[in-house]
C-alpha cells in the first residue's frame, strides 16, 4: 500500500528532476554558470527570472544562490507566552509558541528574524535567512509570523493583522526568547532585527516600540520587501486569485481540482500531499509558466494563509464570524463546513466584516481609513526618515506593491534603501548580492551599491 | 509455517491494539447549555456545485481520534526510534537499506499487477526484482531504475478497485495513516499475503524474520518528512483527506 505514512517509498527525490533540468537549461542559455559569490559582487546584479510572478513563485536555482551551509545547528524551543491561557480543545496540539535559536560558540550579536504572512519560523525563506545571518556571525532567533496559527493560538493578544498590536505581541515574544537564549548561555554582544514581507513592516513597528521601551536598543534593523500599506497589498493579493482563474471566479472549483489532480498524479508520499500557504507554489511545476496561472497561484497561497488565520482567530476570540458563538469545538469536531467558509472568505472580507468592526467597537470614532493608515508604514514616516539604523531591501518589481509605493519608500529611506530591479516578492532573498547587502547593512559595514 | 502464524497473529494483535488505543483516545464531549449564535459568515454552496473538501467520512469522529492517536504514536514511539536509527546508520547505509526493502516491495507490486491483469507492469516488476536482486546485490542497489526499468506500484486496494469495489468511507488507520474502507481491507490483504509468501518468510531464521519485520516500517518512516499537526493549518485533516482521495483516484486510473 504505497499511499500510507508507514509504507511510503522514497521516490520524492524524483520530483526535483524538473527543477534540476530547468536550472541546467537556464545555465546553458546564459553560456556559463554564474561566478562565485566574490566575483558576483563586482558584476551587475543578475536575476534569472525577469517576470516578477515567476520570480515570486519559482525557487531560485541553486547555481544562482549564495553559498550557504546545508544546515545550521539550531535548537527549537517553545514559549508559554501567556502561561494562564487555556487552549481551546480543537487546538489541543498547540502547546506553546515554537521558535528556533542558532547559537554561535563565541560572543556575537543576536538577530531576530520575523516571518512573512502566514509563514512559520521554519519556512523556506526563514531557513535561508537563518543560514545567511548565522554564516555572517550572528546568533539567530527565528520567530513565526503573528499571522501563523501557532502564533495566534499562543502569543496573539487581540486580532492579527493590526500591525501595532502585532508588534507588541512580537516584542513580548522577543523578550521571552532573549531570556531563553541567555538561559542557554548565549553570549550576546548586541541586537539586530529583520523580517520579510509582513515581518518587514512589523520590524519597523517593533523598532519604534523599542525606542520607547529599550529592551534591546537595536544596532540595526532591516526591512525586507515590506508592504507600504498592508491593506492595499492584501487587496492586490486577493485580486490575484479572483482575477486570474480561467473562466472567472465561478470556475474556481474545476480549476483548483485540475491543479490538485496534477499534483496528486505526481505525488508518491504523504509529503507531497501536505501543503498549505506558500507550499502550494509547487503546483507551478505542472503548468507552463503562464503569467495568469502564476498570479492565481500567488493569490491562492495567500487565500489559504488567510483562511487559516480567519478561522484560528475566530476560535480564539470565542467565535461569531465563521464559528457559531458559544460553540465549543472538540478534537473530534468536523471542521469541514468552517474550512469551506474560510476558503471562500477573502482577507478583505475579514477586514471589512470582522476586523474593522471589532476595533470600531472599541473606538467609536475610528474610521476605516484611519485604521488602514495606522497599520501602514505611512504611520511611521517621520521615524523612518530620521532613524539611521533602519534600512530597506526591496525589489522594483515586487508584485504586492501598488504603483508609486516603491518611489515613496525610496523617498523615505533615501540612501538606506537598496532597491533591486528584479526579484518579485521575496524571490531573491538567497541571491548572493541580496545576501551580501543584508549582511553588510546589518553588520554596519559600508554598503557598495 | 510457525513464523507465518506468528506474523499474522502479531499483525492482527497490533491492529487490534492500535484500534482499541485509538478508540480510547476519543471520548465524546458533553453537551453544554451555552447559547449558540449562528456565525456572521456562512458559505452555502449552490446546488450541484462540486465541493472538493467534502469527502465521505462516515467515521469522522473515530478518524479524527485516530489521527490524534497517530500523532502521539509518531511523537513518542515512532520518531524517537527513527531518530535513533538515523543516528546509528550513515546516510549511505540508510539508502542501501531502503533499496533493500523497496526491492521486497516488488512482491506486492508483482501479484497485484497480475491480479489486475496488467501483464506489462507484471513483467516489468519481475524484471526489476530479478535485476536488483542479482546485479543490485540482493536489492541493496537499484540498477533497474538506472536502466529505466521503473517501479510499477500496485497494492490490493487498487486491485479491489480494479475489480469494481467502491472505495467506501474515508478511514484513518492507526499508524498507517490515511485510507478508505476498500483500501483498509486491501492493506489487511497485503499484510496477510506477505505473511504467507512475503520476503520475511523466505528464510527460516528468527533473527532475519524480526529484523525484516521491525526494520521495514522504521526505514519507511525515516523516508517521510511529514509530521502530524505541523502544516500550520487548522484544516490539515481536511486537506489531507481531500488530497488523499484524489491521489487514490489517480493511482487507480493509471
Amino acid at each position: 500500500m504505497n499511499h500510507t505514512v508507514s509504507s511510503i517509498i522514497p521516490r520524492i527525490l524524483r520530483m526535483n528532476r524538473t527543477l534540476i533540468i530547468c536550472s541546467l537549461a537556464l545555465l546553458a542559455s546564459i553560456g556559463s554558470a554564474p561566478a562565485e559569490s566574490s566575483s558576483q559582487q563586482a558584476s551587475p546584479y543578475f536575476y534569472p527570472f525577469v517576470n516578477p510572478y515567476e520570480a515570486t513563485v519559482i525557487p531560485l536555482p541553486i547555481a544562482y544562490q549564495a553559498k550557504l551551509p546545508d544546515e545550521v545547528d539550531s535548537k527549537e524551543f517553545k514559549l508559554k507566552v501567556f502561561p494562564d491561557r487555556e487552549t481551546p480543545e480543537v487546538f489541543w496540539y498547540q502547546d506553546g509558541l515554537k521558535c528556533s535559536l542558532a547559537k554561535q560558540d563565541k560572543q556575537a550579536p543576536l538577530i531576530f528574524v520575523v516571518a512573512g504572512t502566514g509563514a512559520s519560523y521554519k519556512s523556506a525563506n526563514m531557513l535561508s535567512l537563518g543560514k545567511i545571518f548565522f554564516q555572517a556571525g550572528f546568533h539567530v532567533i527565528r520567530i513565526s509570523s503573528p499571522t501563523h496559527m501557532n502564533f495566534i493560538v499562543n502569543a496573539t493578544s487581540g486580532m492579527p493583522g493590526n500591525t501595532p498590536e502585532d508588534a507588541e505581541d512580537l516584542y513580548r515574544v522577543m523578550i521571552q526568547a532573549d531570556a531563553y537564549a541567555r538561559e542557554k548561555k548565549t553570549d550576546i554582544s548586541g541586537y539586530a532585527l529583520t523580517g520579510y514581507s509582513l515581518g518587514g513592516i512589523e520590524s519597523a513597528f517593533i523598532s519604534k516600540l523599542d525606542e520607547e521601551r529599550g529592551a534591546f536598543n537595536f544596532d540595526r534593523v532591516l526591512l525586507i520587501n515590506p508592504p507600504a500599506d498592508v491593506y492595499q497589498s492584501i487587496t492586490i493579493l486577493d485580486n490575484l486569485l479572483v482575477d486570474n482563474i480561467p473562466g472567472g471566479a465561478d470556475n474556481f472549483t474545476p480549476w483548483f481540482k485540475e491543479a490538485l489532480q496534477k499534483l496528486t498524479a505526481q505525488a508518491s508520499t504523504i509529503d507531497d500531499l501536505t501543503f498549505s500557504g506558500d507550499s502550494i507554489y509547487k503546483l507551478y511545476r505542472y503548468y507552463p509558466p503562464r503569467e495568469d496561472f502564476l498570479q492565481a497561484l500567488i493569490g491562492l497561497a495567500f487565500r489559504m494563509h488567510s483562511a487559516d488565520l480567519v478561522f484560528t482567530t475566530d476560535v480564539m476570540n470565542g467565535g461569531g464570524y465563521i464559528v457559531p458563538k458559544g460553540l465549543e469545538l472538540s478534537a473530534r469536531s468536523s471542521l469541514t463546513n468552517y474550512a469551506m467558509t474560510s476558503y471562500h472568505t477573502s482577507f478583505v472580507n475579514y477586514f471589512d466584516e470582522w476586523f474593522f468592526p471589532f476595533y470600531k467597537n472599541q473606538e467609536p470614532g475610528l474610521t476605516k481609513e484611519a485604521i488602514i493608515k495606522r497599520c501602514s508604514l505611512y504611520e511611521l514616516e517621520n521615524y523612518l526618515r530620521t532613524s539611521d539604523k533602519i534600512g530597506l531591501m526591496h525589489n522594483e518589481d515586487d508584485v504586492i506593491m501598488a504603483p508609486g509605493d516603491i518611489d515613496y519608500l525610496k523617498s523615505v529611506f533615501g540612501d538606506r534603501a537598496n532597491i533591486f530591479p528584479t526579484g518579485g516578492h521575496c524571490g531573491n532573498i538567497s541571491h548572493p548580492d541580496v545576501a551580501n547587502y543584508m549582511v553588510n547593512f546589518l553588520t554596519n559595514k559600508e554598503v557598495v551599491k | 509455517m510457525k513464523q507465518h502464524t506468528l506474523n499474522i497473529r502479531a499483525s492482527a494483535l497490533a491492529l487490534a491494539s492500535m484500534t482499541l488505543l485509538a478508540g480510547c483516545s476519543t471520548t465524546q464531549p458533553e453537551a453544554d447549555s451555552v447559547t449558540i449564535t449562528p456565525p456572521l459568515r456562512q458559505y452555502i454552496p449552490q446546488e450541484g456545485q462540486v465541493r472538493l473538501i467534502e469527502v465521505d467520512d462516515s467515521f469522522e469522529g473515530w478518524n479524527r481520534g485516530t489521527y490524534k492517536f497517530n500523532y502521539g504514536f509518531d511523537k513518542y514511539v515512532f520518531l524517537p526510534v527513527v531518530r535513533t536509527y538515523q543516528a546509528i546508520f550513515p546516510d549511505y547505509a540508510e539508502d542501501r537499506i531502503s533499496s533493500f526493502f523497496s526491492n521486497f516491495g516488488e512482491v506486492t507490486n508483482f501479484y497485484n499487477n497480475a491480479l489486475q491483469f496488467k501483464w506489462k507492469s507484471t513483467g516489468t516488476t519481475l524484471t526489476r526484482f530479478t535485476v536488483n536482486t542479482t546485479v543490485g546485490v540482493l536489492g541493496f542497489w537499484d540498477p533497474a531504475s538506472h536502466w529505466e526499468i521503473n517501479e510499477q506500484p500496485a497494492d490490493m486496494g487498487q486491485t479491489f478497485a480494479h475489480w469494481g469495489a467502491d472505495k467506501g468511507s474515508y478511514l484513518m488507520l492507526p499508524i498507517a495513516g490515511p485510507s478508505n474502507v476498500r483500501d483498509g481491507f486491501g492493506t489487511a490483504g497485503d499484510i496477510a499475503v506477505n505473511s504467507f509468501v512475503g520476503p520475511a518468510t523466505w528464510w527460516d531464521n528468527d533473527a532475519y524474520y524480526w529484523t525484516v519485520t521491525v526494520m521495514n516500517p522504521i526505514d519507511r518512516r525515516s523516508q517521510v518528512g511529514f509530521r502530524y499537526y505541523e502544516t500550520g493549518s487548522p484544516f490539515e485533516y481536511e486537506l489531507i483527506r481531500m488530497l488523499h482521495g484524489m491521489k487514490r483516484e489517480m493511482d487507480i486510473q493509471k
